[in-house]
């Protein structure tokens, strides 16, 4: 029985040890959207390589979570795919809290086929029908007659977000579509299929697959800055009050055109200029 | 003195591979604890009626859908099919390599399935998606390579390695006087592998398809890169399917930390551990049940 005890205790030992967790000090805390996350992650690996005495502590959670960590004050920064709600800004006044927003990058998804296909341009109505099941065949939009091959990203990417807000209006893509785990998957497997039709963003497109126009307005950085390109949106980081400090820094080194930008560009998001 | 220093070192050798032993145990304790705390809430939000049987994966729309049906018609119907191409190719190669093949073509044939078993599943995977896939498209033509079939070319790539090797060890471990019996009695060499060795190799062979299908069931990377991932029953094999590991795989990265989705996705976890978890039973059980004791219980 003691014995037994004590064996117990040992290993009680040896898992707490290895329990322990590694304390994180953080100077910066940043939550959010899952879609800015890669670009949070990206920058805050260089600046910390640069700044190494900053320790920036990163973590998703998605827009509405990081909205609430600027609310409740548990974060400097909140990633967010959209801009901040009316009901979000009253209850960080309510609280004392200033938020405000800074545009990090552009998000730009292009609808793309392979480069066999004859069709140049969908509508986003169009685009909608094929996502939905209803049109099933390249004929009925132009094309030649081969079956309509859907593929879309899981549902919990942010790009998959931005094709549900601006070609779905929130509808749901049908069960039916394929579904790939990232950009590359779906280009790959686009670009071996000459039924296929996906989406991507805008920094993995090339010549093995054909990038289709949207109405007539094709998918490039300067169609989104001016708005005319459908399929895009600006991503924010939010701050509590202006400012200041390291944060300043942090913010100032993404929106800097030859620092955070050119790591934006890298990763396929579009750079503000 | 000396002795009471021998029983201290062998007192503390014991401590050690008691502790050795237990730390896998008790790290696998942790990690089932773990699932079914993360898994269970979402049965809160959704009957388990309606979780095993819904029809639509909806997890991030509003409102959501947890059903996963589909998912489960995948993972099973991918499994099956493999089993169908990777149980006659691995149980045949395991009887031609210990029966017929000479010990010289053993000896190289034999490292080379297992071999098989080394490679990565993501190159698996990638040879998927990027060799059969095209392949499939081109000659048998259907709408898409990524599909069923394909994964269950691929799945059954993996566990054939796992049948062939166990089987042959089973094969090979039945007594050299049960065939010489068989043989001695006028039975031909064919006659003696179906109705003597095979019998008396059942249970290890079983628990080797067993083994294997468990494999191909929790086998993630393959599943995601080339069974296309659509979430419906599939109508045919050339439909493409969402197995649950690949689910897993393509959503956890970005779900909520302890969001409904995130527990959905530990519940489907759940729902694997239990299949494997039976799988290893039934191969427990066959391979307690026919278990060749000795010369005389054929």
């Amino acid at each position: 029985m003691i014995h037994q005890k004590r064996k117990i205790a040992i290993m009680a030992a040896i898992m707490s040890v290895i329990g322990a967790t590694i304390s994180f000090a953080g100077n910066i805390v940043i939550k959010g959207s899952t879609t800015v996350l890669p670009i949070a992650q990206k920058v805050s690996e260089e600046y910390m390589k640069l700044y190494p005495e900053v320790k920036i502590s990163l973590s998703g959670g998605g827009s509405g979570n990081g909205m609430k960590a600027i609310i409740d004050g548990s974060t400097d920064i909140a990633n967010s795919s959209r801009f901040i709600k009316d009901s979000e800004v009253k209850l960080a006044l309510e609280k004392g809290r200033y938020p405000v927003p800074f545009a990090v990058a552009y998000d730009c998804i292009v609808p793309v086929v392979h480069p066999s296909n004859p069709v140049k341009d969908l509508t986003l109505s169009q685009l909608k029908a094929i996502y939905k099941g209803e049109v099933t065949n390249w004929s009925q939009v132009g094309g030649g007659d081969l079956k309509i091959v859907v593929i879309s990203r899981d549902t919990s990417s942010g790009t998959y977000e931005v094709w549900e807000e601006k070609v779905m209006s929130k509808e749901n893509v049908y069960p039916g579509a394929l579904l790939q785990a990232s950009n590359g998957a779906v280009h790959q497997a686009v670009s071996k299929n000459k039924n296929a039709i996906g989406y991507i963003g805008l920094g993995y497109l090339d010549a093995s697959v054909k990038a289709l126009t949207v109405g007539n307005v094709q998918g490039t950085p300067e169609s989104t800055l001016d708005g005319s390109f459908p399929i895009s949106r600006p991503l924010y980081m939010f701050t509590e009050k202006w400012p200041a400090g390291d944060v300043a820094n942090f913010l100032n080194f993404i929106i800097h055109p030859e620092k955070g930008q050119k790591m934006i560009k890298e990763i396929g998001f579009v750079p503000l200029y | 003195m000396i002795h009471s220093f021998t029983k201290f070192k062998e007192k503390l050798m014991n401590y050690f591979f008691l502790l050795v032993a237990t730390t896998s145990i008790s790290i696998l304790a942790m990690i089932t604890l773990f699932l079914f705390k993360e898994g269970l809430p979402i049965f809160e939000k959704v009957g388990i009626k309606a979780f095993i049987f819904g029809n639509y994966w909806y997890p991030t729309a509003d409102p959501a859908h947890f059903g996963i049906f589909p998912l489960i018609i995948g993972s099973v119907s991918v499994t099956l099919i493999s089993a169908l191409i990777s149980i006659p190719l691995g149980v045949m190669t395991a009887i031609y390599l210990s029966e017929i093949a000479s010990s010289r073509l053993r000896e190289i044939v034999k490292p080379v399935v297992e071999l098989l078993a080394s490679l990565p599943s993501v190159v698996i995977g990638f040879f998927g998606m990027v060799i059969v896939a095209p392949f499939l498209q081109d000659h048998f033509n259907i709408a898409t390579g990524l599909n069923m079939f394909n994964a269950a070319i691929m799945l059954a790539f993996m566990s054939i390695p796992t049948i062939c090797t166990i089987s042959e060890d089973a094969l090979y471990s039945v007594p050299a006087s049960l065939k010489e019996a068989s043989l001695a009695l006028g039975a031909t060499s064919f006659e003696t592998i179906v109705k003597v060795t095979l019998p008396a190799a059942l249970s290890g062979i079983s628990t080797a398809i067993i083994l294997g299908l468990s494999r191909a069931i929790g086998e993630t990377m393959v599943v995601l890169m080339v069974a296309g991932g659509a979430a419906m029953v599939p109508g045919s094999i050339f439909d493409p399917v969402r197995p649950l590991p690949g689910s897993i795989a393509a959503e956890m990265a970005e779900a909520p930390y302890r969001g409904d989705h995130y527990y959905a996705l530990f519940a489907i976890g759940i729902v694997l551990f239990i299949f494997t978890f039976c799988f290893n039973i039934i191969a427990d059980y066959l391979s307690n049940k026919y278990r060749q004791t000795g010369d005389a219980t054929l």
